[in-house]
């Protein structure tokens, strides 16, 4: 085998390809690379039995061939090339870096030891990569990273139609977001329940280059994802998620609108003095909401800014880090508090104007923290 | 005024004299005098505490009770029972608290007070020394050794000197006359190892510490010598530092026969977590993280540990997080010896309230394990447990907890 390939070109597909390598790899083949040069073009694989990726680069073939070689020191060495074309030869076992008037000879596994990766399942539609990006980064914050409960770090993707609608929970708050597609099949009803750090990965490095392919079929179980000449596989994680959209609730009679990046600004500030653990309370009276953190003993903050309260006075308390996550995920003017009573969870939405309507195809849902004398 | 010798000496270590025995021999009085040995008599435990009698024959604290019997076999042994001695400890702080706010505990039954600002109220160090010995007689009708001196770490050594239901005070000025004849194993930090370095270099009495230069020490203990140095010359600047919370708190069991089965392993650590969190919401205390103590038959020892999603005293989630990480260690390579389950990062339960989750779980279970303390607190400790807990022959006392400052732990060997 024998390609030249520039070398920011190598470099990036490396990294890419190598990002999903397992730190600790399962049985040694699987710590590196497929290279495969074929037809004026380089394939590149990693493979951990869970998440696959694979890419395609044009290169300037001269011998074709495949070799598996560490995936972790090739990104390391790429990394740190010049910015010059960068020959590969295969030599014996060995193979041959070249680059300018540095040389790296690596050593090479065999190839015939790695696993086939997993085929992509047929793909099931096209979605916008930075819409599909920006609704991930909205629900992954609500994900769990408990891996005591395997279910609640994955991210429920279901799709009814040209619907999309993505849901996360670690039991303290539900993150919920709904995005348009275009289904291969008109109709298509199917669910799938993805990692959220893959789906985070997958949103981050797929999601800048237009459409993104995804794949997924009714008893896969797999899910893939394509976009600009690269697609990635990964495992489902199995299991029954729980039925948490009933968890909105029905009726909501207190309604109170702020403004969302004051509110943030006010809600870093104040718990400054949030001891760990330690709740932020909001009290939303006519027309203020005021802010306040901290224990007699110790440390206190407060701040007061403007809402638009409409129903009762309420007060409730927060995890200020739930809190400041959830209102960061929005960009819309304003947020809107929907709230039933203050032990029931209470819903942040997106609204545009101070008097309108908001809008549904993001909410948040937390719970709160019931303070000692409630 | 004070007195020449008492001057600069206002740091008490006040310590119980075999805290336990005393507080069995209060309901067992016919066996005052006699050897008794608190531990419970199953093949592996350790002894928690000997009566002076029965350190006559050797007998010391965590010491195997095997060995301990072979040593005394006429010795009365008593199980320990620890609530009695957290409820005596609880009485002992309180009257160390009323002689002055400075009260650093160690562990259940020894601390270290500044009386410095009771002086003016209550006299001298020596007088506030023999009113805590005599109170505590009085009120408890156990007997503690006071030790008085200018730093924690003489004053220590102090009671040590005078035990049992002694009161020593070393004045200021003869702080080396008393240090340099000891053997260097009295200074902190000289355990065997250092120890027998030290004597590698013919250096044995505290006296040789303080006459070796301290880069020589350093060269061969690293900090360690420079530490042990200023101690040889009675130089200890530690405050005493009023500890507001308990750092950790946790329980531990050492098996009768190494344990390779997974499922009773993990029956322990839920006996283990049913423990721990009544010890926690006992002390109305919540833990924010949950550390798993291994030991296999060769005695490697291992832990781990994982931060609690939110804070809790639950013993189902103290059970699930301890669970977790022994599901996380994988295959065992040995059986194991001995399993521990600790809460850590504890904090005041009832100062940020609670965070609530959709399923409302941490509300069911709360409040079945409060009622659960509520009905052991009525007919004694164990009167409910998980179904999984009450096979037969599966009950077996506790091990001593291990850590620093905890209850439980074996008294100092005098």
């Amino acid at each position: 085998m024998k390609f030249r390939v520039d070398r920011d070109v190598l470099a990036e597909a490396v990294t890419w390809t190598a990002r999903s390598l397992s730190p600790r790899p399962p049985v040694p083949v699987l710590s590196g690379l497929l290279i495969r040069a074929e037809g004026g073009m380089v394939s590149l694989a990693s493979f951990d039995y869970e998440i696959s990726a694979r890419l395609q680069i044009p290169a300037d073939v001269t011998a074709e061939g495949t070799i598996l070689v560490s995936g972790r020191l090739l990104a390391d060495i790429c990394r740190s090339l010049p910015s010059a074309p960068v020959d590969i030869e295969t030599d014996g076992s060995k193979v041959a870096l070249t680059c300018r008037n540095s040389r790296f000879n690596l050593a090479t596994m065999p190839e015939g030891d790695y696993p086939e990766l997993p085929a992509l399942p047929d793909v099931s539609g096209v979605v916008d990569g930075e819409a599909f990006a920006q609704a991930v980064s909205q629900v992954i914050i609500a994900a769990s990273r408990d891996d005591t409960l395997p279910i609640l770090t994955g991210v429920r993707m279901e799709i009814e139609g040209d619907l999309i609608t993505l849901l996360s929970t670690d039991r303290y708050r539900l993150a919920l977001r709904e995005l348009n597609w275009r289904p291969t099949t008109p109709g298509i009803s199917t669910s799938a329940l993805v990692k959220a750090k893959t789906l985070s990965e997958v949103a981050k490095t797929l999601g800048g280059s237009g459409d993104l392919n995804i794949a997924l079929s009714d008893n896969s179980e797999l899910i893939g994802f394509e976009s600009g000449g690269r697609r990635t596989t990964s495992l489902l994680v199995d299991g029954d998620y729980p039925k948490i959209r009933s968890l909105f609730p029905d009726n909501t009679p207190i309604h109170a609108t702020v403004e969302t990046t004051t509110l943030i600004e006010a809600v870093r500030r104040v718990s400054l003095v949030a001891e760990r653990n330690t709740p932020v309370r909001l009290a939303f009276t006519d027309g203020l909401l005021t802010l306040d953190a901290g224990t007699g003993e110790d440390a206190q903050a407060s701040e007061a800014i403007e809402a638009a309260l409409a129903g009762d006075e309420i007060t409730v308390a927060f995890n200020p880090h739930y809190l400041s996550e959830g209102l960061s995920a929005f960009d819309s003017k304003y947020v809107r508090f929907s709230f039933t009573t203050p032990p029931k969870p209470a819903v942040i939405s997106a609204q545009d104007d101070l008097e309108g309507e908001d809008k549904e195809d993001y909410r948040y849902l937390l719970m709160p923290v019931r303070l000692p004398n409630q | 005024m004070t007195s020449p010798d008492q001057q600069n000496c206002t740091i008490l270590h006040v310590d119980m004299d075999a805290f336990f025995v005393g507080v069995e021999l209060l309901e067992r009085p016919e066996l005052v005098g006699l050897p008794v040995i608190v531990g419970s008599a199953s093949g592996r435990a350790v002894v928690l505490s000997a009566s002076y009698e029965a350190r006559k024959y050797g007998v010391r604290s965590a010491m195997p009770m095997a060995r301990a019997r072979m040593l005394c076999p006429q010795a009365q042994i008593i199980e320990p029972s620890h609530t009695k001695y957290q409820q005596a400890s609880a009485r002992i702080m309180a009257i160390f608290r009323e002689i002055s706010p400075l009260v650093e505990p160690l562990s259940v039954d020894e601390a270290f007070l500044d009386v410095a600002g009771a002086r003016r109220r209550l006299g001298e160090p020596l007088e506030i020394g023999a009113l805590i010995r005599r109170r505590i007689s009085d009120e408890l009708g156990l007997t503690a050794t006071v030790g008085i001196a200018a730093s924690k770490f003489v004053a220590k050594i102090a009671s040590t000197h005078a035990k049992p239901d002694g009161l020593l005070l070393v004045p200021e000025a003869e702080t080396l006359a008393f240090l340099h004849p000891l053997p260097v194993g009295a200074l902190w930090g000289v355990g065997a190892k250092t120890g027998e370095v030290l004597a590698r270099l013919g250096i044995r009495t505290v006296a040789d510490v303080a006459q070796t230069p301290q880069a020589a020490l350093h060269r061969v203990l690293g900090a360690t010598g420079d530490h042990v140095h200023r101690l040889a010359w009675g130089i200890d600047d530690r405050l005493v530092t009023p500890e507001r919370m308990e750092k950790s708190i946790g329980a531990e069991e050492t098996f009768e026969k190494d344990v390779d089965d997974d499922q009773m392993l993990h029956r322990e650590l839920l006996r283990l977590a049913y423990r721990t969190a009544a010890r926690l919401r006992a002390g109305s205390l919540r833990a924010g993280t949950i550390a798993l103590k291994l030991r296999y038959s060769d005695f490697t020892t291992l832990s781990r540990s994982r931060k609690l999603q939110a804070p809790s005293n639950s013993a189902k989630q103290l059970q699930a997080a301890a669970a977790a990480l022994l599901a996380e260690l994988g295959e065992r390579p040995q059986p194991v010896r001995l399993i521990g389950l600790r809460a850590e990062q504890l904090e005041d339960a009832g100062r940020g309230g609670q965070q609530l989750s959709f399923d409302g779980h941490e509300d069911t279970w709360h409040n079945a394990e409060q009622a659960l303390d509520e009905v052991n607190r009525k007919f004694g400790a164990a009167g409910i447990l998980p179904a999984s807990l009450l096979q037969p022959g599966a009950r077996r006392p506790m091990q001593p907890d291990q850590g620093a400052g905890q209850q439980g732990q074996p008294e100092p060997g005098e």
